[in-house]
């Protein structure tokens, strides 16, 4: 029984290239001090925050969703709005854009700094294409005569896509960010580290917007 | 140095020691200095907090008597010097908000947590201190805006004073010091706008603001604690190492991180439904103060909202707020208690797994408070049975602290008498949760007196005295000196009867019928009997309020006076203990420590004193001994 143990402890991998990081034998406090001070296990902290911060993010547009499912079965007075097309396209937008950001963050794994930053820019584009798009639907809408209090679901339609809007600005700020550092070419290995974490931190971030407006999507229009 | 690391890990500060007075102590990244900076806004918070609770006192034991001061203050809220009742409301909703939000949740963890939470674990810094030093500036501004609210209410002392020096004139405002919807801001009547009442116009913008920014501050450093702490903790400190504050620190980051997100959704919705007019919150066909909903320009057309979904929203938040503000208390009264009995803290796991049982058990109770909400009674036994299961894990910390104290050598420092203090209160407040929770005893309870006793003892009181404990025992660490014993032993127990005195005989009045929030009892017969004891309140707590300046006076005076500290006056075990009093900017001089043992190692057998640091090489600690569950 102690051999196997043993055994077991010696053929751990301490450092593992990509992928999910294996635990130390204590937990995380032994893992940074195992060899020389690791920084891509220092710049994990920029992942972890993400989806620390991620999970607030979550409660907070559940409880809009809470309040949207209620307030929609508690009252005779929703009138189920007409979709802007417009969405659909904003919707088409959104989706291609994760997906030129997956490009950029596989690039920039696979040490590629000038492609890496050409799709960082087309992702930054679409990213306020997408914007633009949401401004193009509300107009639409309040041309209709439809405002923010002119019923429950107008209501929830200006909230959620505002808030989801505020949001977005947030992860376009990143994207800005990640593309003018992008351009700086000759970087040390430390600092590489800290890109790819940031890059991937960014991508979560999308990603998760992404998902999110799918989901306001079907909730505003599928729901009720 | 045997006790580091062979330099494996040299001082990786992401950011050097600033040298000017802005970047050293306004607008640092050090979490150091953020958490007094934190602990101080604390400070000055429970001072309106604490003056206000006295204007309530006297109103209430001394109904009709005129107060000179009062008038002169106050001309529109207390006209011939009594104060009329929307004054009085207006004093509890400001009370309340800046106690729970600005003292009770930033003290504990913004203040301590910061400060300790990264030496503790071995860390040189938060992970993100810029973050951190956002989430204060953001609390800050939070603070500020819910001053504010005061002053737009204007027509009194305060409003004029900074309407002079601002250059205008709040003279339009009600007269009261803020809104008056109490801290739970209800719907319809916080949601209304001005034609609801005094201090529902302005002052309710701004309130609701100051606590969407606050969400944002608290949210912010939650983050950050979470990913410190996954993230940053030195060799050997394992999950299990962890002193039992850091656990506290987390779980309670973890219940800010998930309930915060809730009010600021309900905030946002509450804030629309006043500036845009919409009826999230507000039923439609309302008539207020002769006016019928949507028949004039200040009173729109609200229709179908509904009043109950802002009471889920707040209280989802809500019930996670009142262990965000005890769990660290409950962190320091554990981690002091083993200090000073010398033992290690009895059942250290089960300690783990309590915190977290109640971190989790919180988000499913909301509905307690909510019980005359016409729910449901299958809803209302499910919330009942969910809050009595609370009473479990709770239980298990109050039998592990007794356990931790029981045939010990008790050091009676004045940190040990607080943490003893909170043990107590803890119980005592406690206790009247079992009753409470219950759906059938709540509905003629609610909103009376037992329930102000009740969480005022556990969730005020309780959570305060943790921070007492909390400062007289690591004051010596922040600021290389011991705080006074004597003056704090008067203070502690002048405080802990007098805090008794204050909220056993609520209990009492609660049981008459007498119910929370109204501004006097004098048209009562019911409860012409219970004036002594409302007087009796009065006094008590006017004592207890004056004894909080000796604790004042020794913080400041100690810190410039007291006797000088040594880096381990306590004889402690665990890393804070272990640097230089006060810690150098990145904690440990530029090499982190090795943690070899628990954190709880007192009366080792075997081991040359009878504690044994985090650090210490070369000791053997028998399994038997500290966190694993043994009894020794």
């Amino acid at each position: 029984m102690a051999t196997m143990v043993t055994s077991t402890k010696t053929t751990r991998k301490t450092s593992p290239g990509g992928g999910p990081k294996i635990p130390g034998r204590n937990g995380n406090g032994s893992k940074r001090h195992d060899g020389f001070p690791n920084p891509d296990l220092h710049a994990n902290r920029y992942r972890i925050g993400m989806w620390v911060g991620l999970a607030s993010v979550a409660m907070m547009f559940t409880s809009l969703s809470s309040a949207y499912i209620v307030r929609s079965a508690s009252s005779n007075d929703w009138i189920a709005l007409p979709m802007p097309r417009v969405l659909l396209a904003s919707t088409a937008l959104i989706l291609s854009s994760s997906a030129t950001l997956e490009v950029a963050r596989r690039k920039l794994k696979a040490a590629l700094s000038g492609p890496y930053s050409q799709w960082l820019f087309v992702t930054v584009v679409l990213g306020i294409a997408f914007l633009g798009l949401q401004i193009v639907a509300w107009r639409q809408l309040a041309r209709q005569g439809i405002y923010v209090a002119s019923n429950p679901h107008s209501s929830f339609f200006y909230l959620l896509t505002g808030a989801h809007a505020v949001h977005l600005i947030g992860g376009l700020l990143g994207l800005t960010f990640l593309w003018l550092r992008s351009r700086r070419q000759e970087i040390a290995q430390a600092l590489m580290a800290k890109r790819r974490a940031a890059t991937d931190a960014v991508t979560i971030y999308w990603h998760f917007m992404d998902a999110l407006w799918i989901y306001l999507f079907l909730l505003l229009f599928l729901w009720r | 140095m045997a006790e580091t690391h062979e330099g494996a890990h040299e001082g990786v500060h992401r950011h050097p020691a600033p040298t000017g007075f802005i970047r050293k102590y306004i607008f640092s990244l050090d979490h150091k200095v953020i958490g007094i900076q934190y602990i101080m806004l604390a400070l000055a918070a429970v001072i309106v907090g604490m003056i206000m609770s006295l204007l309530m006192r006297l109103n209430l034991s001394w109904p009709g008597t005129h107060w000179p001061v009062l008038e002169t203050l106050f001309p529109t809220g207390a006209p011939g010097g009594i104060m009329n009742p929307e004054f009085y409301l207006s004093l509890v909703t400001m009370h309340g908000t800046i106690m729970v939000f600005f003292v009770l949740t930033t003290a504990p963890q913004g203040g301590f947590g910061n400060y300790f939470l990264p030496i503790q674990i071995g860390a040189e810094d938060m992970a993100f201190p810029v973050l951190n030093m956002m989430s204060f500036w953001v609390t800050f501004v939070g603070f500020i805006v819910i001053l504010l609210a005061i002053v737009v209410e204007g027509n009194h002392a305060i409003g004029e004073w900074f309407g002079a020096t601002l250059g205008t004139s709040f003279a339009g405002g009600s007269g009261t010091v803020g809104p008056i919807g109490g801290w739970t801001g209800y719907a319809p009547l916080s949601a209304l706008g001005k034609i609801a009442g005094p201090g529902q116009g302005a002052g309710m913008n701004l309130w609701v603001m100051s606590i969407a920014i606050f969400c944002i501050g608290s949210l912010l450093g939650a983050l950050n604690f979470i990913t410190t702490l996954l993230n940053m903790r030195t060799k050997g400190m394992s999950l299990m190492r962890m002193p039992l504050t850091c656990w506290a620190w987390f779980t309670t980051a973890v219940l800010a991180l998930l309930s915060f997100p809730v009010l600021l959704g309900g905030g946002i919705l509450l804030l629309l439904d006043r500036i845009a007019h919409t009826s999230f919150f507000i039923p439609g066909g309302l008539y207020l103060t002769g006016v019928l909903s949507g028949t004039s320009s200040n009173f729109p057309l609200h229709t179908g909202g509904s009043p109950i979904l802002w009471q889920h929203l707040f209280w989802f938040f809500g019930h996670p707020e009142v262990y965000i503000a005890i769990l660290p208390g409950m962190g320091a009264t554990s981690h002091i208690l083993a200090t000073f009995a010398r033992k290690p803290v009895f059942g250290y796991r089960a300690m783990v797994f309590a915190i977290f049982a109640i971190g989790l058990l919180g988000f499913f109770v909301w509905g307690h408070h909510m019980f005359i909400s016409g729910m449901s009674p299958y809803s209302a036994i499910a919330f009942s049975v969910l809050t009595l299961s609370i009473g479990v894990p709770s239980a298990v910390k109050t039998f592990n602290w007794i356990g931790t104290l029981w045939g010990s050598r008790i050091r009676f420092t004045t940190a040990m008498l607080f943490a003893l203090g909170f043990v107590s209160l803890f119980v005592a407040g406690g206790i009247t949760g079992l009753i409470l929770g219950q759906s059938s005893l709540d509905l003629p309870m609610h909103d009376t007196y037992i329930v102000t006793a009740h969480f005022h003892l556990v969730m005020g009181v309780a959570s305060i005295f943790g921070m007492f404990a909390a400062t007289y025992f690591w004051f010596p660490k922040m600021f290389g000196r011991l705080m006074n014993e004597t003056i704090g032993k008067i203070h502690f127990w002048v405080t802990f009867v007098g805090v008794y005195a204050i909220f056993m005989p609520m209990h009492v009045m609660g049981l008459v019928g007498m119910p929370r929030r109204y501004s006097q009892f004098t048209e009562y017969a019911f409860l012409a009997n219970t004036h002594s004891l409302v007087l009796f309140v009065s006094v008590a707590a006017i004592i207890t309020i004056g004894v909080q300046f000796l604790f004042y006076f020794n913080v400041f005076w100690s810190m410039f006076k007291g006797e000088k500290a040594g880096d381990n006056p306590w004889e402690a075990t665990t890393l804070e203990w272990n640097t230089t009093t006060p810690p150098p900017h990145d904690n440990f001089a530029g090499v982190l420590p090795t943690v070899h043992h628990g954190p709880y190692e007192f009366a080792v057998p075997g081991a040359p004193r009878d504690y044994v640091m985090q650090t210490d090489v070369d000791v053997e600690v028998p399994s038997g001994n500290g966190h694993n569950g043994h009894k020794h």
